[in-house]
């Protein structure tokens, strides 16, 4: 019952052939000793009904055996100014709206030797040296306070203040007098939200939201506006001094202030509304470990999923990375979009192991393996954006520069581990393929698709970015073929904030099946996008893919009943072969190909009129609820035995321009491929579309 | 006073037969009550090395679950079995005897 004792990650998601990965690696044993192999990925964990894990090392030239160590992670997010004039007498104020006050000492500012904070009773204080004066009043969570500190350095002289802003409810002033020692230098960096720690760190992070930090000191009046230098990493002094400064960690921005009332929604409109930034001590974006060793890729290796496989003592760690054609490569006529986007908006999920009734949702236990335990212990990694941070706000970044441990074959049967049974059976097919990424199709858009004459989704490609999805509908229009192989794709908007390249950035804005809620008025992104579900950016899946979200459950999955519609000649190619009316009673997953996030034909959310509904699912369990984005309200009545809209469609439909599109609408679907030796109504209906879709002859429209 | 009526062994057979997957009304209501936050727990099932499995529970405070590592289960169903069990314990006041 052992946990890997080494971890690492790489400087990407994906590479090509012939280029160098770094690899930075953390050994938590004892031993510090590691080994370190390069795997082609063919099939993850599927369970005692699926073929199990496959793999093949690859030469690469590792060594035998690495020595490393135990490399710090510096989670917590703050902000810094490197750069000030001496000050002598000093005036610091700013305003602060605390999400966790009381849990520890947080501090607000620490320039030089002095510290502004919330002590652990979360009353604002001042202190240098062994000295300390309190307020003694602790700050009320989630309200707005001015927090003034006055020091003077030739006599010790000191104050500090807190004063509420006005409301109905307002807590009152509070403010402390004293003396601290005297001749302390307040001299730059000066730290924002942290202090400065241990070994070049940061320590005692504050959590919630700083705005409009001010220094009085002589002639000098300095002002730091967060409303300005939106989307970067700056944070911008508005003197004539201009002593800009930088935040660390990616903490949220665009973020409602203390001038916010509910006016303005879009901080592009008035960013005065939005000048404040919320900081979380577990915040990461970069885990800036350092480079453990290289790895060259063959000039040969084949397109697929990898992994570089590290081995302490304990379980492996893998750390899964795609490799896909490089610019000058002969392409296969056949792409696997994996959903790197998708894999990174899950990576380090935590709230699976956190207390809550998570079974009335799922139907069933939620199950991790000891690679997750690991991940448990170890906060500092990071969360994902299903988690919600430490002061329960929602987690709203991921970014790669940090051990990701969904990334691999094992552990929950989903994202990565999933997709890899679509590799396992085009491996078993002899079918030729690439496998391309998320992160190149925002960057390289349609061009990128258009290199294929058809490509395949894995599993799951739930995040999409608006280029992401834009680049889909223009290969569609140029008449490429579209094979989605999956469930709840196309669902939610991301964005890849510049300033932080590696890293998404998701507003779980207005509805929609959420791990957690966007606070009013904060639905753009930090880009000046709009959040939320593309179902209700009048971007439905249903319009690119012919199906949508429609329902999901975790326990079992079901089977498909074919329906009159297969048998219209112009589906025949898809059941060649197929005599069966059930498809898909049979997986790796819950024993059925229809399971856990379903999607179905909905007209009136752009799915074509012509479009074939080939296939529908039945029998679904009670786990199985309706999304709530599809209704105006609760009510009962919406589980799988008693709402006839619970079902998943396979679907089928041509485009005006030649090309055609193929939905399997289910999560599980490739988890039965492999059912029987690869012999099954699954796997052939799936080869059938996949030859068709493959060979050159154009597809028509239906005439009327 | 327990929640669920231990008369009802006939619930906890037809659980028994099937834990995932469709249920009849009155079991799911009672699964209902089970899971809900103040009864489930906070029951997770670990897997400490392919095909081995054992119940845990989730902590508050970012804390990793802790294992209990007494039972070794072959089989997803009869972790979720177990804590069929347990629940019952609870609720019932009783052991949970199926013949």
């Amino acid at each position: 019952m052992k946990t890997p004792s080494v971890v690492g990650y790489l400087d990407r998601l994906f590479a090509h052939a012939g280029e160098e990965l770094t690899v930075r690696v953390s050994v938590l044993d004892p031993s510090r000793r590691y080994t370190a192999e390069l795997v082609r990925m063919i099939c993850g964990e599927t369970g005692p009904k699926g073929p199990g894990l496959k793999e093949e090392k690859i030469a690469a030239g590792l060594a035998e055996q690495y020595e490393g160590i135990e490399q710090p992670t510096p989670v917590g997010s703050y902000a810094v100014v490197d750069r000030l004039p001496p000050l002598q007498a000093a005036e610091v104020s700013l305003l602060v709206w605390p999400t966790l006050p009381g849990r520890s000492a947080q501090t607000l500012v620490h320039l030089g030797a002095l510290r502004l904070f919330l002590d652990a009773s979360g009353a604002a204080a001042l202190s240098l040296g062994e000295g300390t004066i309190s307020t003694a009043r602790p700050l009320r969570p989630c309200w707005w306070y001015r927090v003034t500190a006055r020091y003077d350095p030739r006599t010790g002289a000191a104050s500090v203040a807190s004063s509420p802003f006005e409301g109905p409810h307002n807590d009152r002033r509070a403010a402390s007098k004293g003396r601290l020692q005297r001749n302390a230098r307040l001299n730059a960096p000066m730290h924002l939200a942290a202090s400065p720690g241990p070994g070049g760190g940061t320590a005692d992070h504050f959590y919630g939201k700083l705005e409009s930090p001010r220094i009085r000191s002589g002639r000098l009046a300095a002002q730091w506006d967060f409303a300005r230098g939106m989307g970067t990493t700056r944070i911008e002094e508005t003197s004539r001094h201009r002593l800009h400064g930088r935040t660390v960690n990616a903490p949220k921005r665009a973020v409602t202030g203390s001038k916010w009332n509910g006016s303005i929604h879009d901080w592009r409109q008035d960013p005065s509304h939005y000048a404040a930034i919320h900081f979380h001590g577990d915040d990461l974006y970069d885990a800036c470990w350092k480079p453990s060793f290289a790895i060259k890729l063959p000039r040969d290796l084949k397109s697929g999923f990898y992994a570089v496989k590290l081995r302490a003592s304990g379980p492996a760690f893998y750390v899964g990375f795609i490799v896909s054609p490089g610019p000058r490569a002969k392409r296969a006529k056949l792409a696997v979009l994996a959903s790197t986007v998708t894999y990174l908006a899950y990576a380090n999920y935590r709230r699976r192991m956190t207390p809550g009734p998570f079974e009335l949702a799922m139907g069933a236990l939620p199950t991790v393996d000891m690679t997750d335990i690991l991940l448990a212990e170890h906060p500092e990694f990071g969360n994902s954006t299903y988690d919600v941070h430490r002061d329960g706000f929602g987690v709203s970044h991921a970014s790669i520069r940090r051990p990701l441990f969904n990334m691999r074959p094992g552990g929950r049967f989903w994202n990565f581990a999933m997709d890899l049974c679509l590799i396992d059976w085009l491996e078993h097919e002899g079918i030729a393929y690439d496998v391309i990424t998320d992160h190149e199709l925002h960057a390289e858009g349609a061009g990128l698709l258009k290199r294929y004459r058809a490509v395949m989704t894995g599993s799951h490609p739930e995040y999409y970015s608006l280029e992401m999805l834009n680049a889909c509908d223009r290969f569609l229009a140029g008449g490429g073929r579209f094979l989605y192989m999956g469930g709840n794709g196309f669902y939610w908007r991301v964005t890849f904030p510049r300033a932080h390249p590696g890293m998404i950035e998701l507003r779980r804005a207005e509805d929609g099946t959420r791990a957690w809620a966007e606070k009013p008025g904060q639905y753009y992104h930090a880009t000046g996008e709009y959040g939320g579900l593309w179902l209700r950016l009048g971007r439905p899946p249903n319009a690119l893919a012919g199906v949508g979200f429609i329902a999901q459950g975790f326990d079992a999955s079901t089977y498909y009943r074919r329906t009159a519609a297969s048998r219209d000649p112009r589906a025949a190619f898809l059941f060649e072969s197929i005599g069966d009316e059930i498809i898909g009673d049979f997986g790796a997953w819950g024993d059925g190909a229809a399971g856990l996030e379903i999607d179905a034909f909905d007209d009136k959310l752009g799915s074509p009129r012509h479009a074939l509904v080939v296939a529908t699912s039945e029998n679904h369990s009670n786990a199985f609820l309706l999304v709530n984005e599809e209704m105006a309200s609760n009510s009962h009545g919406v589980d799988g035995t008693l709402n006839a809209r619970v079902k998943a469609n396979i679907v089928f439909f041509e485009t005006p321009a030649g090309g055609a599109v193929f939905s399997t609408g289910s999560i599980a679907y490739v988890a039965s491929l492999a059912h029987n030796g690869y012999d099954n109504n699954v796997a052939r209906l799936t080869r059938n579309a996949v030859e068709r879709f493959l060979d050159p002859k154009s597809f028509a429209v239906p005439p009327g | 006073m327990p929640e669920i009526d231990p008369k009802r062994l006939d619930l906890a057979a037809e659980y028994r037969a099937k834990p995932l997957g469709r249920h009849s009304p009155e079991l799911q209501a009672l699964l209902n009550v089970m899971r809900r936050a103040e009864n489930c727990q906070d029951l997770i099932l670990v897997s400490v090395e392919p095909g081995k499995w054992v119940l845990g529970q989730r902590l508050p405070d970012g804390e990793p679950p802790r294992l209990f590592t007494d039972k070794v289960f072959n089989r997803v169903e009869d972790g979720e079995w177990e804590a069929f069990r347990r629940r019952w314990r609870a609720l019932a006041g009783e052991e949970l005897k199926l013949p």
